[in-house]
């Protein structure tokens, strides 16, 4: 398994540099270094020296891919493409254009996108597998139709209007949480009350459909029929084999995404006012800060490997028959 | 067997049928735990008075008020900062030596930190003083002089960067790395000291624009008019550039060895600065945190390496002697502002305005100020999730969103704004008042069609600026928000005339006391003599198109776009939209490639030349990078503009500036848009209201009743828990059959007999 592992992190290195070469590129498409410099300094008596001086500062100033008239290597290496991109390798994400350290900020805003992804995520996966096996369990009862009927509302219902929804209802009319903010430590839990509970609701729908057609197709087989007729109680038969028989379709879609966790939500942080990742990453867009975006989306990619390579090696957990070669 | 398995799995349940001896038990159990549970959560809210408190209940009581932002602040140094986000922070910590007086208008500038008005004295070619100021104008005055003496005895706030050892050393200007180790916010410093303000650290902070690793957004305009400001410069990057090949990347760059011409320090108190020419508009930029004294500490404590990489820098945490203090800066949660208690001694005015007395805005008068001990700023990115809160009482003053509006204002048949029932109900109040901004819509005076100084085009402007009707435009986008525009002078500002003698005689009529726009028929006729009859050319017959740039426009304006469409087809001119992102738009305006344009502007200060240079040639956008962004070139115009802008404010000033409108109006590269209102809604317990959209420093003038406001939170606050415990309720009615048909499921035999 060490060598899988070895072997699937030297696979890295390219993807990390394709994805890198890819924002890079598509970043710079639509947003010159003037542009950026534009956009930080405003729209008031903004001058050509201005300009310079702040592309100066911030090494924009450089040729983008190709530098003609550096010799030899520098060629590649005095570029901007280089100097953002080679000490993102080992973490260092540098300064985001209003001079904060980036790292500083992740290491920061994590906690709280955490704060939120998590629980949902916990909780998500136990009322979803839950209500899954209630529906498996009643399976072509009226409870199981008009489950999957609930589901399929909660599935076509935008997150927006659980959101305002939510912050209406709990928040305003009920006055039970506040309507958004954020605090650290026990203080929190106030907060993420309502963003974890419209988490949970708002998933509830497709991750139930989900693993109750991964269930129904587990429960037809032959071995559940076998464990019933040894007399093993329904709740039994369900938690210990069906849903042990479920685990590898399961862990494909919920161990990828637990590293992802602390990229943060987009649209639940910036209604919340919660400073995470997810709203660091829509204010640096809209700024066109690149040296965030950058860092963000190489962070996203690293992540998303490594929940990958999770993936694999949780599949050897549940399935003994699995070997990583 | 399995057949009779499947047939018990797919069995309905049916309430009557599972009704059993075990069964009843369970239920009672249930009915116990459920029974306890609605009594626990019934009890909340006699337990807790307000839940959704998002404060601290220990700070329920205390004299704090509370804000938000919506986008962290990107500076915060005086010398980079230069929009009213960051204003709405440094504006209260750092004290440039002049401010506006916070009641009078039209707007009056007086000392703040200064112990007067500057002395200005004004030099012939020869240096000689012009003692006569009657005799001074543009010609015979070569530079002029600003002495500025301040009072003595005023104090930095508490801070690191002036604590020293027992040897009157400084304490943490050499910093080693293992030093540093246990920093990771400037609160980590242990010991914190202050000194007294003095004349050299408001030279330091002049000597700060032609930093060059700073970029200042006045250093260009300043160096147009301080003495030796641009030679400073090239000096300080020469001096830059050697010192930082003999110490490390970041070093303290001591500005102090490198003298600036028009800047001196007189004595402790006093400093001079030299202009060229005359520049009263000086004085205003003297009330701006560009000119609020950096004590030469501050830049050395930061420099030091290891700050940087701790997010503790100059742009983070500023070091002034203004109200207040900015104690914690967690732009990606909140900043608190605290009473900074060295603040030196400052009253509440006690004259202002006619009626200010009976609104109550003068009865805190003498009064030591700053009234409020600490401010607290949320991060709050949406709209909707603050107008609620502050509805709750959980914020004390608000805009009003579109979102909201509705809700909180309605007009009178008078068509003044007014409260709806509900925000009076709750105490709430209106302040509106008209912005020194204003929006336009720009004629690129550059373009083949619609610029240039030929009848033709200028008839074809008039007419389009008739034809977009910009009161409906307001009505229908801005609720009413808004105040068409007669000329781009805003009111409130010296320039502006109201009444018949200040309406733009080419789009209006005087009529009824009001102005009227003059009608589509006339715009039509102005057509027919540009030569576009019917909005067709009538040399080649072909319809005219008028294109309008613009960046930014999303799905929800396109009933905006529709309206403006529906404007020009009133003269029959076909509008063609292109919309643009804001890149792409920039670019289009620096090369003068778009033909119609949106654009605004907002005061940097009250004076008529902070508009009309927007119209000035030698500013002109594509040949000089400056701020006319329609290219207006017209000398007669230059040459009055250049008469006025020196000039103080007397009839000969509105004098010129009334032939400068009436030349602009006629030639009307600008369609004049409107000058948007502020509407703000404060609570009963929030005092001293007076909007002054001039002023940075206004938050120690603001009051608030803590004791008042708490009432109120607790009355608007109380929990509703009965819809919780029905949906308890129908959660346990939904799922106790379901687990009566388990229960019933697993006692069954396998083979039913």
């Amino acid at each position: 398994m060490f060598a899988y592992i070895i072997r699937r992190t030297l696979y890295a290195i390219p993807i990390l540099i394709g994805v890198n070469l890819l924002t890079f590129s598509l970043f710079f498409v639509v947003n010159s270094p003037d542009d950026m410099a534009r956009m930080h300094l405003g729209m008031k008596r903004v001058t050509p020296e201005s300009i310079d001086k702040w592309k100066q500062e911030r090494g924009y100033d450089k040729p983008l891919l190709y530098n003609a008239s550096a010799e030899g290597i520098e060629k590649v290496s005095d570029t901007i493409f280089f100097d953002k991109s080679l000490r993102l390798f080992v973490f260092d994400f540098g300064s985001a254009d209003d001079g904060r350290d980036i790292g500083f900020d992740i290491s920061q805003r994590m906690w709280a996108s955490l704060a939120i992804a998590l629980p949902v995520f916990i909780v998500g996966i136990l009322v979803n597998i839950t209500f899954a096996m209630l529906l498996a369990f009643f399976r072509a009862t009226y409870i199981d139709i008009w489950g999957v009927v609930l589901c399929v509302i909660l599935m076509s219902i935008s997150s927006l209007f659980y959101i305002i929804g939510g912050q209406f209802l709990v928040g305003k009319l009920l006055h039970l949480v506040p309507i958004s903010g954020y605090d650290t430590g026990v203080s929190a839990i106030k907060f993420l009350v309502l963003p974890v509970i419209i988490g949970v609701i708002g998933g509830i729908g497709a991750g139930s459909r989900w693993y109750r057609t991964i269930f129904l197709e587990e429960i037809n087989k032959d071995y559940v029929r076998t464990a019933r007729a040894k007399g093993l109680s329904e709740i039994r038969v369900l938690f210990k084999h069906v849903l042990k028989n479920a685990m590898i379709p399961i862990l494909t879609g919920v161990v990828v995404v637990i590293p992802l966790l602390f990229m943060g939500s987009l649209i639940t942080e910036s209604f919340f006012g919660i400073p995470g990742l997810g709203s660091y990453t829509i204010d640096a867009i809209q700024n066109q800060d690149f040296a965030i975006v950058r860092a963000m989306v190489f962070l996203g990619s690293v992540l998303y490997i490594i929940g990958l390579i999770l993936t694999d090696i949780s599949y050897t957990m549940v399935d003994p028959r699995v070997r990583l070669e | 067997m399995n057949e009779t398995l499947k047939r018990s799995a797919k069995r309905p349940a049916h309430f009557s049928q599972i009704i059993c001896l075990p069964d009843l038990l369970f239920y009672r159990q249930g009915l116990a735990i459920f029974s306890a549970l609605v009594f626990v959560i019934g009890s909340i809210p006699s337990t807790f008075a307000a839940l959704n408190n998002p404060y601290p209940q220990a700070d329920s009581q205390q004299n704090i008020l509370y804000s938000s932002f919506s986008e962290r602040p990107k500076h915060l140094d005086p010398i980079r900062s230069y929009s009213s986000n960051e204003y709405a922070f440094i504006g209260q910590i750092y004290e440039p030596p002049l401010q506006y007086h916070f009641l009078k208008r039209p707007y009056q500038l007086v000392p703040l930190t200064a112990s007067q008005m500057p002395r200005v004295k004004y030099f012939d070619h020869q240096g000689e003083e012009i003692a006569d100021t009657a005799s001074v104008d543009d010609k015979n005055v070569a530079y002029s002089t600003y002495e500025i003496q301040i009072k003595p005895g005023i104090r930095y706030q508490p801070h690191p960067a002036f604590a020293r050892n027992e040897n009157n050393n400084p304490l943490y200007h050499a910093l080693s790395e293992v030093e540093l180790e246990s920093i990771h916010r400037l609160g980590d410093f242990a010991r914190v000291d202050s000194r007294e303000l003095v004349a050299a650290d408001y030279v330091y902070q002049i000597k700060r624009l032609a930093h060059p690793k700073l970029s200042s957004p006045i250093q260009g305009l300043m160096s147009e008019y301080i003495v030796g400001l641009t030679e400073y410069a090239k000096t300080l990057k020469q001096a830059y550039k050697t010192e930082s090949k003999e110490k490390d990347e970041l070093f303290f760059f001591d500005l102090r060895r490198y003298p600036l011409a028009g800047v001196e320090v007189v004595d402790r108190y006093t400093y001079r600065i030299k202009v060229k020419g005359r520049y009263p508009q000086l004085l205003y930029w003297l009330a701006m945190p560009f000119f609020a004294p950096m004590p030469f500490e501050a830049d050395q404590f930061y420099s030091q390496p290891g700050m940087k990489d701790r997010n503790i820098t100059l742009d983070w945490y500023p070091v002034g002697t203004g109200a207040y203090m900015l104690s914690v800066n967690d732009p990606n949660l909140r900043m608190i502002l605290e009473r900074n208690p060295n603040f030196h001694e400052q009253r509440y005015p006690t004259d202002g305005d006619s009626g200010d007395f009976e609104k109550g805005w003068l009865t805190d008068a003498g009064k030591s100020m700053p009234f409020i001990d600490k401010v607290i700023y949320n991060l709050e990115k949406e709209t909707i999730p603050y107008w609620n809160k502050f509805l709750q009482g959980y914020y004390d003053v608000s805009g009003v969103s579109s979102d909201s509006f509705d809700q909180a204002i309605q007009f009178s048949a008078q068509g003044d704004a007014e409260l709806t029932s509900m925000m009076q109900e709750k105490g709430i109040e209106l302040i509106t008042s008209v912005e020194a901004s204003i929006f336009y819509m720009g004629f690129n005076m550059l373009d083949p069609v619609v610029g240039g100084d030929t009848e033709r085009a200028r008839l074809l402007r008039q007419a389009i600026s008739i034809a977009i009707d910009y009161e409906e435009f307001v009505s229908i986008f801005m609720n009413g928000r808004g105040q068409p525009a007669q000329g781009p002078i805003p009111p409130g500002i010296f320039g502006h005339v109201e009444g018949e003698s200040g309406i733009n005689t080419y789009v209006y009529n005087w009529n009824n006391g009001q102005p009227e726009r003059k009608s589509i028929e006339t715009a039509k006729q102005l057509l027919v003599q540009a030569g576009y009859p019917n909005g067709r050319d009538k040399d080649s017959g072909k319809p005219l198109l008028v294109h309008l740039d613009i960046t930014g426009g999303g799905p929800e304006d396109k009933s905006r776009f529709d309206w403006l469409r529906k404007q020009l087809k009133k003269i029959d001119l076909d509008l063609v939209i292109r919309n643009t992102d804001y890149n792409r738009f920039q670019e289009k305006m620096r090369k003068g490639n778009a033909q119609l344009f949106m654009w605004g502007w907002n005061a940097d200060y009250p004076d008529p030349e902070n508009f009309l240079f927007l119209l000035y040639g030698p500013n002109g956008k594509v040949k000089h990078h400056g701020e006319n962004a329609v290219n207006y070139h017209n000398p007669k115009f230059d040459q009055l503009f250049d008469k006025m802008k020196s000039m103080d404010n007397s009839p000969e000033r509105q004098a010129i500036i009334n032939e400068i409108m009436e030349m602009l109006r006629h030639d009307a590269p600008w369609i004049w848009g409107f000058h948007p209102k502020r509407f703000v809604l404060h609570h009963n317990w929030y005092r001293n209201a007076k909007p002054n959209l001039m002023a940075h420093n206004t938050l120690m003038y603001k009051r608030i009743d803590p004791v008042l406001r708490e009432q109120m939170r607790s009355k608007w606050n109380k929990p509703v828990i009965w819809p919780v415990v029905l949906v308890f309720l129908l959660l346990v009615i939904t799922i106790v059959p379901a687990v009566m048909v388990y229960r019933r499921k697993e006692r069954q035999p396998a083979v039913l007999k």
